[in-house]
């Protein structure tokens, strides 16, 4: 008999405001007992103590908010059959309606936006991401204070972040991981205007915090002392995994074939990653969104 | 009256574990406050991962929410560091329903289910911004209320509280609701009008309405009311079916991990084993058990609701629930439940109650609790917990023969008449218990738990000495040196220091308002907790204010001298706890009520109720911890000495006071 792998699903949600200070693990246990008041078959381990198989994506820190997680969840195959939900495909439907069940039963702040088939044999979620955008408002300060860090950070040739690991102490150059930096104008309530700024981290590595760039560049050494930067509401806005080639490009419009595109990029190509302003080699980690323009782009 | 969350949102970045401020919680009610309603504001003076769970408190938020008079919101004590950043910021303690300032309600109402919360409870109201002082309050700010099982000796918190309300709150949280909203209509005007209106809620003690007299060598004389409208005994409140309290119906799921994060579906409340050191036994009788359909249902629709895969089916002891079997294996058969786990706490110890830990646990055998309390069978005809050691080791060697690795007991120590031949007869049990498990799995390992005994209020140690810390910090000290020698025994035992000033507040009386207020002006707050607990800002406190855990912990209490909690009334009669102390000296035990004739201990006749259980039939399974012979086949004497005064046993089926649920409503 031959082993059929279980169908798996992939959940893109949102995650916004009271809702963004719980945790990683709190946000995977409120997904567990929403799937399980939906009767969604998922998939359990064996053993001793049984676990739903669903997998999360890169863990977003407790206080930001997002509008692009992701989840993949492993459906149990005879129970998914019986119930019609492999053979009609309506899992690959986002009105199918397990959307809305799912947004009834989601506290206030975490809404389901799109759900997709995974295809067989494609990466996990954590290996397919190579980088994120984020948005985020500058605490306090103007424009051109905000515009001058920009270019600090466009032009430096190198930054080094001094972090602990493991209880040791290491240190990075994540210059690199710095893929696109915009800063902008937006409006806050009644409170006038803002300072936003949007950025495009690297996660290959390993993921770098809009937070810990602000941190690391905040300090002009020609201005002398001032208070450093600081972020409120940071949201993350989008995930983006690689393509495998241009070929795929073309299909884009077709949300299918994206999600066959993330199975398939290779361990080798991450390594050297830049992304340019219309990159054709990546797209959103998406399973209904076309892929959204970059923006300020290091060349 | 609006939302602090813009301000709130700013600062949770700075602090540990902001989900705990945020509310949220699946079944939270965002009630519409109006000025014609009640509105209150219930606080659970510990962290909110201890306090989310509790049962008491969610009941009265749903009770109120459903009222066209009243509204209730939930706050809990912020840690130290919000609270620091709180003061910085100049903000106050706030709701987290609607984020609105504790200080806008008309009602604080705090569930004290321990002691050592009480010096949160001083720093939520400073935090609210209302003097911490009931005296100090002026009718603008709102009424500072306790219930739960604390506010049967409320005399410590006198200074601080406005009333103190007894017993169930079901019905009496309406009553009160009333008496605020009547109070609004009419302006807010005296404050002493709304507490005298207070004081004439049956179950309601407002401490300034009653002055308390000392006798010249210090101690307590009498607690007399200084108003003639106010009753001179305040009789607690009992609801008499819980058939008619199906809550709570929409049970809070937290979005970050609490203590006894599950469905919780308390069965019965009540108990009737009478076990002499337990407070919680003695003053929630009579026994008041949940149809089982009704709790079918609430456990079906509880899970398909919340999405929890486990559900934990509450009471004092969940194996004495009429039915159990069939509860329990209705519920892990149930597909549309999916997996689900059932927990029972509170088990008694026997090999029935095994059987059923093995129907609910089939796959995670790795550890079983059983509460044996004293480690010989004279100590525990003392404290009468009459588990007889077959009872126990029935249980264990079921346990370990059916794939169970590790067994836990519970024990007490400082109990009443306790000698080392008891104490150390604790380890004698667990080296037995680890002897038997080791017959049938090589590694088999018992730990015992050990605590120190704190008398409590309207129990019949309430008049015993609690031991000194010196004394149980020796019979720790006995323990450790023997589990040492003994193989597959592990020891683990409770902080001895935090037991003597438990004590001090458990049974203290209106001198105990300055030392608390005096800990807590210097920092002394989350007591509760061993990273927190500093027994030096105690004593401190109590030398700089003359106060001794001499005369007020350690010291036996005479029959003819005045309890603080005199004036007050669980039910139960003084002479019965008295005769049951004697009978606890005497090494006499007490059958358990409800296979017996009424021992007239009050909590029944004097509020003309009566048990309500579904069978007068005791289960299967010899003497349930009973030290009685239960069963159809129950015959010959029981093995336990049964006082004069005390009826002749009949059979349990012709016991006249025991109802099928329901029947009498």
């Amino acid at each position: 008999m031959s082993v059929v792998a279980n169908p798996r699903i992939r959940i893109r949600f949102s995650k916004q405001g009271k809702v963004r200070f719980t945790s990683h693990r709190d946000v995977a246990r409120i997904w567990e007992r929403a799937l399980r008041r939906v009767a969604l078959p998922v998939a359990y381990s064996e053993g001793f103590s049984p676990r739903p198989k669903i997998s999360y994506g890169l863990a977003l820190p407790t206080g930001y908010a997002s509008e692009g997680e992701y989840l993949d969840v492993e459906l149990d195959r005879e129970q998914a059959e019986s119930l019609g939900l492999v053979s009609q495909g309506i899992l690959g439907n986002p009105q199918d309606g397990l959307i809305g069940r799912l947004n009834q039963v989601l506290p206030v702040g975490i809404r389901a936006q799109a759900i997709a088939p995974v295809q067989p044999g494609s990466s996990s979620l954590q290996q397919a991401v190579v980088a994120c955008t984020w948005e985020f408002e500058v605490d306090a300060a103007g424009f051109d204070e905000v515009e001058a860090w920009v270019s600090r950070v466009l032009d430096a040739d190198e930054i080094i972040v001094e972090r602990e690991r493991k209880g040791k102490r290491v240190t990075d150059d994540v210059r690199p991981l710095v893929e696109a930096l915009e800063v902008g104008r937006g409006r806050c309530g009644t409170g006038g205007e803002t300072v936003r700024v949007t950025a495009v981290l690297g996660t290959q590595p390993r993921a770098l915090r809009p937070v810990e760039l602000l941190e690391a560049m905040s300090v002009d050494p020609t201005a002398g002392p001032h208070p450093p930067l600081s972020a409120r509401i940071v949201c993350r806005m989008q995930q983006w995994t690689l393509r495998e080639s241009q070929e795929s490009q073309e299909s884009q419009e077709s949300q299918e074939s994206q999600e066959s595109q993330e199975s398939q990029e290779s361990q080798q190509s991450k390594e050297d990653i830049k992304i340019t302003q219309g990159d054709a080699r990546v797209e959103p980690l998406s399973v209904d969104a076309g892929p959204a323009a970059l923006v300020e782009t290091r060349v | 009256m609006s939302s602090l969350w813009p301000e709130l949102e700013r600062l949770l970045g700075e602090v540990q574990k902001p989900a705990r401020y945020i509310g949220c919680e699946d079944g939270m009610i965002l009630p519409a406050h109006h000025p014609d309603k009640a509105a209150w504001l219930l606080i659970y003076p510990d962290t909110y991962e201890v306090g989310l769970p509790n049962q008491g408190l969610q009941i009265l938020y749903e009770i109120l929410n459903e009222r066209p008079d009243a509204v209730a919101e939930r706050s809990y004590a912020p840690w130290t560091d919000l609270a620091a950043v709180l003061r910085r910021e100049g903000l106050p303690l706030f709701s987290l329903d609607t984020h609105r300032a504790a200080g806008d309600f008309d009602l604080l109402a705090f569930n004290l289910s321990a002691e050592l919360v009480y010096t949160n409870l001083l720093e939520c109201l400073d935090l609210a911004g209302v003097p911490i002082r009931a005296a100090d309050r002026g009718p603008e700010h709102p009424l500072v209320l306790v219930g739960g099982h604390c506010s049967y000796n409320p005399e410590p918190l006198a200074d601080f509280i406005d009333a103190a309300v007894l017993g169930d709150g079901e019905e009496v949280v309406s009553e009160i609701s009333e008496v605020v909203a009547a109070w609004k209509a009419q302006g807010r005007t005296s404050r002493e009008d709304v507490l005298l209106a207070l004081a004439g809620v049956t179950g309601v003690y407002v401490p300034s309405l009653y002055t308390v007299g000392f006798r010249d060598d210090g101690i307590l004389d009498v607690v007399r009311p200084l108003h003639p409208a106010v009753p001179e005994l305040v009789e607690k409140r009992t609801v008499a079916d819980l058939a008619d309290w199906p809550y709570p119906n929409n049970q809070l799921v937290s979005l970050t991990e609490v203590v006894h994060d599950r469905l919780n579906v308390e069965v019965f409340r009540g108990c009737t084993r009478g076990c002499r050191f337990c407070q919680a036994g003695m003053i929630t009788r009579p026994v008041r058990e949940r149809p089982a359909e009704q709790v079918r249902t609430m456990v079906a629709e509880g899970l398909r609701r919340t999405g929890y895969d486990e559900v934990a089916l509450t009471s004092l002891s969940t194996a004495d629930f009429s039915g159990i079997t069939e509860v329990v294996a209705d519920t892990v058969s149930d597909d549309a439940c999916g997996q689900v786990s059932v927990s029972l706490p509170s088990l008694r110890v026997d090999a029935f109650t095994v059987g059923i830990a093995a129907q609910i646990q089939r796959a995670r055998r790795t550890g079983l609790t059983f509460a044996p309390e004293a480690g010989t069978w004279r100590m525990r005809q003392v404290i009468n917990k009459l588990i007889r050691e077959e009872d126990l080791y029935g249980a264990v060697e079921s346990a370990f023969s059916q794939g169970w690795r590790r067994v836990k007991l519970y024990f007490l120590t400082g109990l009443p008449t306790e000698t080392d031949e008891d104490t150390l007869g604790i380890i004698e049990m667990a080296e037995k218990c680890v002897e038997i498990g080791r017959r049938h799995q090589k590694g088999a390992s018992v730990t015992i738990s050990v605590g120190a005994f704190v008398p409590k209020p309207f129990t019949p140690f309430q008049w015993f000495g609690q031991n000194t810390e010196q004394e149980l910090n020796r019979k720790v000290g006995l323990l450790r040196d023997a589990a040492r020698k003994a193989k597959g025994v592990q020891l683990k035992w409770h902080d001895t220091r935090a037991s003597v000033v438990e004590g001090l507040l458990s049974r203290g009386d209106r001198r105990m308002g300055v030392v608390i207020e005096d800990v807590w002006r210097n920092g002394g707050v989350f007591q509760e907790w061993g990273e927190h607990f500093a027994l030096g800002l105690w004593t401190d406190a109590m030398d700089r204010h003359g106060v001794s855990f001499e005369e007020h912990v350690y010291r036996h209490r005479h029959e003819d001298e005045a309890l603080p909690w005199d004036h007050l009334s669980a039910g139960l009669h003084k002479d019965f706890l008295w005769q049951d102390w004697r009978d606890a000296l005497d090494e006499v035990g007490l059958e358990d009520c409800r296979w017996t004739p009424c021992y007239d201990c009050g909590a029944c006749t004097g509020y003309g109720i009566e048990h309500v259980v579904a069978s007068a039939i005791p289960p299967a399974g010899g003497s349930q911890g009973t030290g009685q012979e239960l069963g159809p086949d129950r015959v010959g004497a029981v093995p336990v000495g049964l006082s004069q005064r005390r009826p002749p046993i009949v059979e349990p089926s012709v016991e006249p006071n025991l109802l099928p649920a329901g029947a009498e409503r």
